[in-house]
């Protein structure tokens, strides 16, 4: 069970938390300019990575805040996390 | 018995503490200290259960958590009796009853044995290959091979001890408290690490601590005097934590381990009531230091399995320990050094040894050159090629190994014994290390894997990182823990050792024999039956992968997983396929390492602790006045209130009836209650609902409809402004937890430049709803200061007002179709306020309603409820809702998705009506809805969603999806049951008072 270091309480236990899927995708400004794929590939598309993924995580059963994670999924290293609207820390 | 076979020298026995136990029905004697496996050799028991497949009699093989045969079957009440308890690790006390499993009608005599005769014909494979045709007869055969498989009898009524879960945080942890657990503890407490040391046996310094030989010296002491001082010296520490009797059973990511603490095994039955009978430890560990020793190998040869022949370890751990000769005549049978000291041991106290058969044709140590000194006669190079005696073993026969192992040469030679000690080296218990995450390495030398890459911050230390000899193990614990712990004082100055011993090693996975494989049992794995031969046929058949071999030949599935043969079979597989052994890999280790109770792992949540229930503030009311519950989410709602005899109909029939003619009551209060503020309130719900929000006046009530992105239905609910910036918003009972996290998501990563607050106040407002023709007289009496006429409160409005002083909120709409009113008051208040009401309506037959019938009311108002009648494949236009969604609105969750090429097909299922051709015949809610029954396959158009006898209407209705049924208005469609074709027609989804007449009739 991972140890998740929340940007806003610090260190706690992963059952606190729910994942919230891949992240750093916008939802589209306009949706009604856009064609049936490219809404297609806002609503549905996500990425399944063997290695270094983005991920959003939302403290739900604490500060009910948002914010990403940076996750080696071969092994779970949890290599960063950072707040909503910040840059990723690391590549 | 014989007494001989104990000496009482042992110091971890109390000899003067005489306890009795029963095994098969027999009554036994032991002494403090023993364990059920010691007791009964001291009693010459060696037979104690029959193997799984063959039924083959096995005896005690270990002495400790690796034991594959000696599992039995702990007390023999229906409430607390165990099966599959290893009788080497139950410590003997007061009235222990225990028997033997897996045999009928007794352990000596076993029906079952049959199937040894029949061996020939049950090879690996042998149920996948016998019991597939015809497939048809699959059920016919499972009967009786669920008859004769399985291990022992589980309870039959429900366990009455106490178990509790606890969680330890701690700088350092460590697993095994045998010498370098040991060490490693102190030099992390005494450097101000809070540490915990955990060990599974019952007793400190594993098997260090009776190594009572001049051939292991510390500082020129016995090994175990010294180290007796290192536990006398740390059981002082402060911060050092010691849990003996506690098995690490799982190792997670991120130093997240799982221990089972035993409190009550050992104690008297009568000591034991009212204290917690074991307990799960939650450990998260900054450092762990993993010193979980190892375990020693058996041999693989010819009818390895008899009663008698043991681990040689458990014979010198026996003696040793507990003062108990496991044999009068032993003969010890090794491939390395570890059995000669088992031979001191049993030297030492003048046990008979009548020989060594050691696979090695040099043998260089000072321990065997002292052993042959004792005229011991050592047979080098040879090996055991048979065994004899079918209770106990009684001889074997060996022969000369082959140069290079594979075969065997010579004559034949027979040696009696009844106890045959095995050795076949050491292997590294990484079992924990593996579950972690951590990857192994193979070592060539002495053909053992060994840590490699640590997954988190832990070390393996001792002989479970690979070092076997004493020497090696006390410097390279000092070394690495202390590099490992960053600290400079390592608390030992120099420490000298000696040991007679020497790591040569013979290693031949599996001994050749003078019979042809097809006709040996050379046992792999104990518990499971899988011999040499299965592997090998395994491999004939194409089995490559050990993950596949495994399953296949069953190997290293039993409740030991293996612990013993698994690297055997490892190395029969790459033998027999010509691979290197660490290409292979291992089989992969999976928590829990020992088996765990079920009482452990769900600790006190049991019984109405087993899972979280809400309940409203009226809840008493409604058990004092025989409500029926309904599980909603975590809610108990009131689903019904049967009066006198009526059963669930009965009672919905009248209360739904009552509710239209008169006036009904509904606890309302689990709806989801989401508090909305902020100058933007207005702005995020035009873009959270499908409907427009901004020009909703203040005090005025809107349903609305919330969608996924994807378009589908997701919740819906009223929501009141209650200022200009305030809003309160009711979501449905069960989605008021995801709603809220979804508005949270969309205003934390899309809208943050939007200002406004969100917060459940779901537990913090009592909702009581009255409605029905006397809505309006009753809620009248209640709140006496409100004008309730249609022109100062109409519907679809909100008034605050006070109850006996205490503020409330009173919305006037309405999920049933009729005038109501919905009192939102502080919850404590709510029971008082809900028995005013049922005082006030007293005189208008009020009817306190439950879910049941606020359900049917509303689908006769065709009003839908999510999750019942959608199930996120509908989109509002699948509803026939496009009366609320908005054109005007730019955007809003879901809107793109409502025209994709998918989501405007004409052939979606809708929502329609359903009338039964015989108005008395109620549809089964998830019946089939098909057009044309001739064809074939039948087409399924979709299917009934909500069905109901309604009383005001006096006919069945029903709700359902259908495949384009907004253009079948009128159409004939079929329900086909399992005996007869129900006619129905598709009809409009609003069954009663089309126009809304009732909510403002003149009352």
């Amino acid at each position: 069970m991972f140890l998740i270091n929340c940007p806003f309480c610090g260190e706690r236990e992963q059952s606190e938390f729910k994942a919230g899927g891949e992240a750093h995708i916008v939802r589209p400004k306009q949706p009604t300019e856009l064609s049936d794929d490219e809404w297609a590939e806002y609503l549905f598309m996500r990425k399944n990575i063997k290695g270094v993924q983005f991920e959003r995580w939302n403290h739900v059963h604490g500060c009910r805040k948002w914010f990403n994670m940076v996750r080696d999924t071969s092994n779970d290293q949890i290599k960063a996390v950072y707040k909503m609207g910040e840059k990723p820390p690391v590549k | 018995m014989s007494n001989n076979l104990r000496f009482k020298t042992s110091k971890f026995i109390d000899e003067t503490y005489r306890v009795s136990f029963k095994f098969n029905n027999k009554t036994y004697f032991g002494f403090k200290g023993d364990t059920l496996a010691s007791a009964l050799l001291a009693n010459g028991i060696h037979l104690v259960g029959r193997s799984f497949k063959y039924h083959r009699p096995r005896g005690i093989m270990t002495s400790g958590s690796e034991e594959p045969n000696a599992i039995i079957q702990l007390h023999d009440n229906s409430s607390r009796t165990e099966p599959n308890v290893r009788a080497t690790e139950v410590e003997i006390y007061e009235g222990l009853v225990a028997s033997s499993q897996n045999c009928w009608p007794s352990v000596n005599f076993d029906i079952g044995g049959i199937n040894n005769l029949l061996s020939p014909i049950l090879p690996a494979g042998f149920y996948y290959k016998t019991f597939m045709w015809p497939a048809s007869f699959w059920e016919k055969y499972e009967y009786f091979i669920r008859k004769s498989a399985g291990l022992g009898k589980s309870p039959k009524v429900a366990d009455p001890d106490i178990y509790e879960h606890k969680y330890i945080h701690c700088d350092v942890l460590v697993i095994g408290a045998g010498i370098s657990g040991i060490m490693a503890a102190k030099m992390a407490a005494k450097n101000g690490f809070k540490t915990l040391l955990v060990d599974e046996k019952s007793y400190l310094g594993g098997s260090s601590i009776y190594d009572n030989s001049e051939f292991s010296k510390i500082n020129n002491q016995i090994t175990s005097s010294w180290l007796e001082k290192e536990i006398n010296e740390i059981s002082k520490l402060e911060n050092l934590e010691i849990k003996i009797r506690t098995s690490v059973a799982a190792f997670h990511g991120y130093n997240f381990l799982l221990a089972r603490e035993n409190l009550t095994d050992h104690l008297p039955i009568n000591q034991r009531e009212n204290k917690v009978r074991q307990r799960l430890l939650k450990i998260r560990a900054k450092k762990v230091i993993t010193a979980t020793g190892s375990i020693e190998r058996p041999l693989i040869f010819h009818n390895n399995d008899r009663p008698g022949i043991m681990l040689s370890s458990a014979i010198k751990r026996y003696i040793d320990l507990y003062g108990v000769a496991c044999g009068e005549n032993n003969i010890l049978f090794t491939n390395n050094d570890t059995a000669y000291e088992t031979a001191m041991s049993l030297i030492q106290r003048g046990i008979k040894i009548n020989a060594i058969i050691d696979n090695r044709e040099q043998i260089d140590s000072k321990i065997s050159y002292e052993v042959e000194k004792n005229n011991i006669k050592i047979y080098k190079g040879y090996t055991v090629v048979d065994t004899y005696g079918y209770r106990r073993i009684n001889k074997i026969s060996i022969m000369k190994l082959s140069k290079d192992g594979q075969t065997v040469i010579g004559d034949k030679t027979k040696l009696n014994c009844d106890c045959l000690g095995v050795s076949g080296g050491w292997t590294p218990a990484v079992h924990l290390f593996t579950q972690s995450g951590g990857k192994l390495k193979f070592r060539e030398e002495d053909q053992v894997f060994i840590p490699n890459v640590y997954p988190s911050d832990q070390i393996s230390i001792g002989s479970c990182n690979g070092d076997f000899g004493l020497e090696e193990i006390i410097k390279n614990t000092l070394s690495s823990i202390k590099k490992f712990l960053d600290i400079d004082n390592s608390e030992y100055k120099t420490v000298e050792t000696i040991s007679g011993l020497n790591q040569s090693k013979r290693n031949i996975w599996l001994l050749p024999s003078d019979k042809s494989i097809g006709k040996t049992k050379s046992f792999v794995d104990y518990q499971n039956d899988a011999t040499a031969k299965d592997i090998k046929l395994a491999l004939r058949e194409g089995f490559r992968s050990i993950e596949h071999v495994k399953r296949y030949t069953t190997t290293g599935m039993g409740t030991d997983q293996g612990k013993l043969g698994n690297m055997h079979a490892l190395g029969i597989i790459s033998e027999t396929a010509g691979t290197k052994m660490g290409e292979h890999g291992t089989t992969t280790f999976r928590p829990p390492y020992t088996p765990l109770t079920f009482g452990t792992i769900v600790g006190r949540n049991v019984g109405e602790f087993f899972d979280i229930f809400r309940r409203t503030p009226i809840h008493d009311w409604h058990v004092a006045n025989n409500a029926e519950f309904e599980n909603v989410g975590q809610w108990k709602r009131a689903w019904y209130y049967p009066k006198d005899n009526e059963n669930m109909h009965q009672a919905v029939q009248r209360e739904s009836k009552a509710a239209r003619d008169s006036a009904g009551i509904l606890d309302a209060s689990t709806l989801g209650k989401i508090d909305i503020q902020g100058t933007d309130a207005s702005e995020f719900l035009n873009r959270v609902y499908t409907n427009a929000w901004s020009k909703l006046a203040i005090g005025k009530c809107r349903y609305g409809l919330m969608l996924n992105e994807d378009g589908m239905v997701y919740d819906d609910g009223v929501t009141t402004r209650l200022g200009e910036n305030h809003y309160i918003m009711t979501t449905t009972t069960g989605g008021a937890a995801n709603v809220l996290g979804k508005l949270e998501d969309y205003l934390q990563t899309e809208w943050p430049e939007l200002d406004v607050y969100l917060s459940s106040v779901t537990d913090h407002f009592a909702t009581i709803s009255v409605c029905g023709p006397n809505s309006k007289k009753i809620v009248s009496k209640v709140v006496p200061d409100l004008d309730l006429s249609d022109e100062k409160f109409p519907h679809m409005s909100f008034k605050n007002s006070k109850i006996d002083n205490i503020k409330c909120r009173i919305m006037r709409i309405s999920f049933t179709g009729e005038h109501s009113y919905e009192i939102n008051i502080q919850a404590n208040f709510g029971k008082s306020v809900w028995e005013k009401c049922m005082e006030a309506g007293k005189d208008f037959n009020i009817t306190p309603y439950g879910t049941e019938t606020m359900h049917l009311l509303r689908a006769e108002k065709g009003f839908i409820i999510v999750g019942q009648d959608t199930d996120a494949t509908l989109t509002p236009i699948d509803l026939q809702m496009d009366w609320i969604v908005s054109k005007k609105k730019y955007d809003f969750i879901g809107k793109r998705s409502l025209y994709r090429s998918d989501t405007i097909r004409e052939d979606r299922k809708q929502l329609v009506g359903l009338l039964t051709e015989n108005p008395e015949e109620v549809l089964e809610e998830g019946a089939q809805i098909v057009a044309d029954i001739k064809k074939s396959p039948i087409e399924m158009l979709g299917h009934v969603t909500s069905s109901y006898y309604s009383p005001n209407l006096k006919k069945s209705i029903a709700l359902g999806v259908v495949k384009g049924g907004k253009n079948m208005l009128g159409q004939k469609l079929i329900i086909p049951m399992e005996n007869k074709n129900i006619n129905v027609t598709v009809a409009d989804p609003v069954f009663l008072d089309k126009e809304g007449e009732r909510l403002n009739a003149k009352l």
